[in-house]
């Protein structure tokens, strides 16, 4: 858990971008923890948020080789104190007339929501970050879990400096 | 025979011949109408590009019928590879992009090893490929590949044109990354129905390549710190590799090397950036390095790298590499520096500059070689007790670097010298001597078999007056020598010089030191059998075939070949199988554990270290 890093890299929004920066983690041996895209205030540039396990200096190494991708603008790593960390999970529980009521405290302790209802399963989604994701996970877990479903993480640093403006992470 | 005759090869009036007396080359063009294909030939104009090696097929069709009328002369190769490392020749023999051409599917997929060969060794070239039309692509349609997504882990960017509007700024794009910053292959994958498009032409384009900015001038306080290590330094090197001659730093190079005094090695790649014969050479470091350029690198205690990327084949068994060396490491791809061995020193920059401004920051304190007389006195006894050499075949065959070492005295150090890969290619390194840049071509990072006759004709194409030479193995000549049909018909008068010793003579040597022997398919039948018979293929190819046997014809036929100048001509030099090449570090062991010969180390006195 210690070498997780947070990577934001801007890139041009252009098709083959993805494939480009994830093909550069796999061709270079490093495991994506979680990856997430989207388009940002400038509609020609995308964020990817990538979660990556990995020591200082490999992680050097593949923030200088996701630098030299042509079509990618910057790279800042968030540390995660000074940054906010989500991530979306929608899980469907078993929950039939004797367990719902106990289901539905568990929702309400960790502020998630119910968005779909059936006799049988209630479908919460949750934000929040891993940790507190896992943990709503954990209480559920003894209800029994049929299907599960989480994004990767997306991150935005604490403050008002932005990342389009603030310093790039670069190497040497 | 109808071979053509450079003559009147010159002499055809062909469209191409009319068009080029009409047009002059112009870096303006008011917008005007045309197809896709013509904006693509019309931005290979604006853009200066004076040959392309390809050939046609049915995506690329559209762009060929512009390219008739084009000053651009298309020289058709008989297998894309040929293409592709062509336009690596023509580029490392001029530091200028060189242009590929290939259909879709196989074509495109055939440019894929030299490409990987372009990337691995810093080449400026761009493919320039057909793809299926638009509304084709992703339905597996005939000759359909994903050359975009194929290519991508081996260019260092690629293209898929999605509209004809955009060719000329892509193009003008792809020729700025392939030649900029670290050079490299970039590809433009570009549908039939874009070529076929109307659109307009107008030029020039302005680029648009916002997440790319190459850093060219190093940082002061780098170059400072570095100057400040080479003053305290007692047992420096400079460890050259082939970005000086990318960045054209070879004057400068010499002029910091007589300036601090400080020995020199050039690595494989790095070969030609500093004269063989100074004296200031240690020659090349490596698994067939010599023994003072390993023995210096592994002894130094500083090395001041330029252009070079601690390659395993340079550092050995990298935790064991120069073990008591700072480092400085300068190169203008920040990737490289701390990838392999960790930089004490990182400068990111052209060589050009950092050498420049290492002048600048070491002339005040910088005492020449007599301030490391010791570390010379060293090298020195080092260097006169282990020099590069070879025994004389006792079983009575011509020994391979006899001849090669032949073909350097007496071609010089003016011609061009291409190689393919194994052994062949490493006594071209060790025994014929490079004096200037860009004489020494060959497959270095990738090792692509077959990369010295294709690179040859790119060559020669590119600097038609100097002598260009390809020394080639029997197995590598097999896999490329198709082109010499090409040479021979578009008046291309490479020479070749097949060290045929009847085997994969690298593999094989490998197999008598690690293998006790087992030459598992390592025997090519050349000499056995005499299959093929190099001297009649030459000659079905159009070229005058030679054959050489005895070392007391080996002068006589250099020469015989070198006063031949309207065609191609093939020297079959069946030489010695069982010669090897030394001295050699064994992959993954230390550079410690050099042997001079078989079973020989090298004995370093413990006064010496």
């Amino acid at each position: 858990m210690t070498n997780k890093h947070t990577l934001s890299v801007l890139v041009e929004n252009k098709p083959g971008v993805l494939a480009r920066v994830s093909g550069l983690f796999s061709r270079r041996s490093f495991n994506i923890d979680s990856l997430a895209v989207g388009e940002t205030e400038n509609p020609e540039v995308s964020r990817i948020t990538i979660v990556v396990n990995a020591d200082t200096s490999p992680l050097e190494q593949v923030t200088k080789q996701l630098n030299k991708l042509v079509n990618v603008l910057k790279i800042v790593e968030l540390d995660p104190a000074q940054s906010v960390q989500r991530e979306l999970l929608l899980v469907k529980v078993r929950a039939d007339r004797a367990q719902r009521s106990q289901v539905l405290e568990t929702v309400e302790l960790f502020r998630a929501r119910v968005i779909d209802v059936a006799p049988d399963t209630l479908t919460i989604e949750a934000t929040g970050n891993p940790d507190k994701l896992d943990a709503l996970l954990r209480d559920l877990e003894p209800y029994g879990i049929k299907e599960m479903v989480q994004s990767g993480l997306v991150a935005i640093g604490r403050g008002s400096r932005s990342i389009t403006t603030g310093p790039a992470l670069r190497a040497a | 025979m109808t071979r053509p005759t450079p003559e009147s090869l010159a002499q055809r009036v062909t469209p191409a011949t009319v068009a080029a007396a009409v047009n002059t080359a112009t870096t303006t063009v008011a917008p005007v109408a045309t197809s896709g294909a013509g904006a693509l030939v019309r931005s290979l104009e604006a853009l200066g590009v004076e040959v392309a090696f390809g050939i046609p097929g049915g995506a690329i069709l559209p762009a060929y019928d512009p390219l008739f009328d084009s000053k651009v002369r298309h020289i058709l190769v008989r297998h894309e590879q040929g293409a592709g490392h062509a336009a690596t020749g023509y580029a490392q023999a001029t530091g200028k992009v060189g242009v590929c051409i290939a259909t879709s599917g196989p074509g495109a997929t055939n440019l894929v090893t030299p490409i990987a060969d372009a990337y691995m060794d810093s080449v400026p070239i761009v493919a320039i490929t057909g793809q299926v039309g638009r509304p084709y692509i992703g339905t597996d349609a005939f000759q359909e590949a994903d050359i975009q997504g194929i290519t991508l882990p081996i260019t260092k960017h690629n293209f898929l044109v999605q509209d004809p509007e955009e060719l000329p700024r892509i193009l003008a794009e792809a020729f700025h990354l392939a030649a900029t910053g670290r050079p490299g292959p970039v590809l433009v994958d570009i549908p039939k129905d874009v070529l076929q498009a109307h659109t307009t032409f107008a030029w020039p384009p302005s680029l648009d390549l916002p997440g790319y900015r190459p850093t060219l001038h190093p940082h002061g306080k780098q170059i400072r710190e570095a100057a400040r290590l080479i003053a305290q330094a007692k047992r420096p090197v400079l460890y050259v590799g082939g970005g000086v001659l990318k960045a054209g730093a070879t004057d400068g190079l010499r002029k910091l090397a007589e300036l601090t005094g400080i020995p020199v090695v050039t690595t494989l790649m790095g070969i030609g950036a500093f004269p063989d014969s100074h004296p200031q050479h240690l020659g090349m470091p490596g698994m067939h390095g010599t023994v003072p350029a390993v023995y210096a690198l592994q002894r130094s205690d500083l090395l001041v790298t330029l252009g070079a990327r601690f390659d395993d084949r340079v550092t050995g068994k990298l935790d064991s590499f120069a073990p008591e060396a700072k480092v400085v490491h300068a190169d203008i791809d920040p990737a490289e520096i701390g990838k392999n061995r960790h930089a004490d020193v990182p400068i990111v920059g052209d060589a050009r500059h950092v050498i420049d401004e290492l002048i600048a920051a070491v002339s005040g304190s910088a005492g020449g070689a007599a301030q490391y007389e010791a570390w010379w006195k060293t090298l020195n006894e080092i260097r006169e007790r282990y020099p590069l050499g070879y025994e004389e075949p006792t079983d009575g065959t011509l020994a391979p670097q006899y001849v090669i070492e032949r073909i350097g005295a007496l071609v010089g150090p003016d011609a061009i010298y291409c190689a393919g890969v194994g052994q062949h290619q490493m006594w071209a390194s060790q025994f014929i001597k490079y004096e200037k840049p860009g004489t020494w071509l060959n497959s270095g990072g990738a090792g692509t078999m077959g990369y010295a006759v294709p690179a040859a004709m790119g060559a020669k194409v590119a600097r038609p007056d100097t002598q260009v030479w390809a020394i080639d193995g029997d197995g590598c000549f097999q896999m490329t020598n198709q082109e010499l049909a090409t040479c021979a018909l578009e008046g291309i008068p490479i020479k070749v010089a097949v060290i045929n010793n009847g085997n994969l003579g690298m593999v094989r040597q490998w197999q008598t030191l690690f293998y006790d022997g087992r030459y598992s398919n390592t025997e090519l039948g050349t000499h056995k059998h005499r299959i093929p018979d190099f001297v009649k293929l030459a000659e079905a190819l159009g070229c005058i075939g030679l054959r050489c046997e005895s070392k007391d014809d080996v002068d006589k036929i250099i020469q015989q070949a070198m006063e031949i100048n309207d065609a191609p001509v093939v020297i079959d030099f069946t030489v010695g199988k069982d010669a090897m090449v030394w001295p050699m570090v064994a992959a993954g062991t230390s550079n410690d554990e050099i042997m001079f010969a078989r079973d020989v180390r090298p004995t370093f006195d413990e006064d010496d270290l």
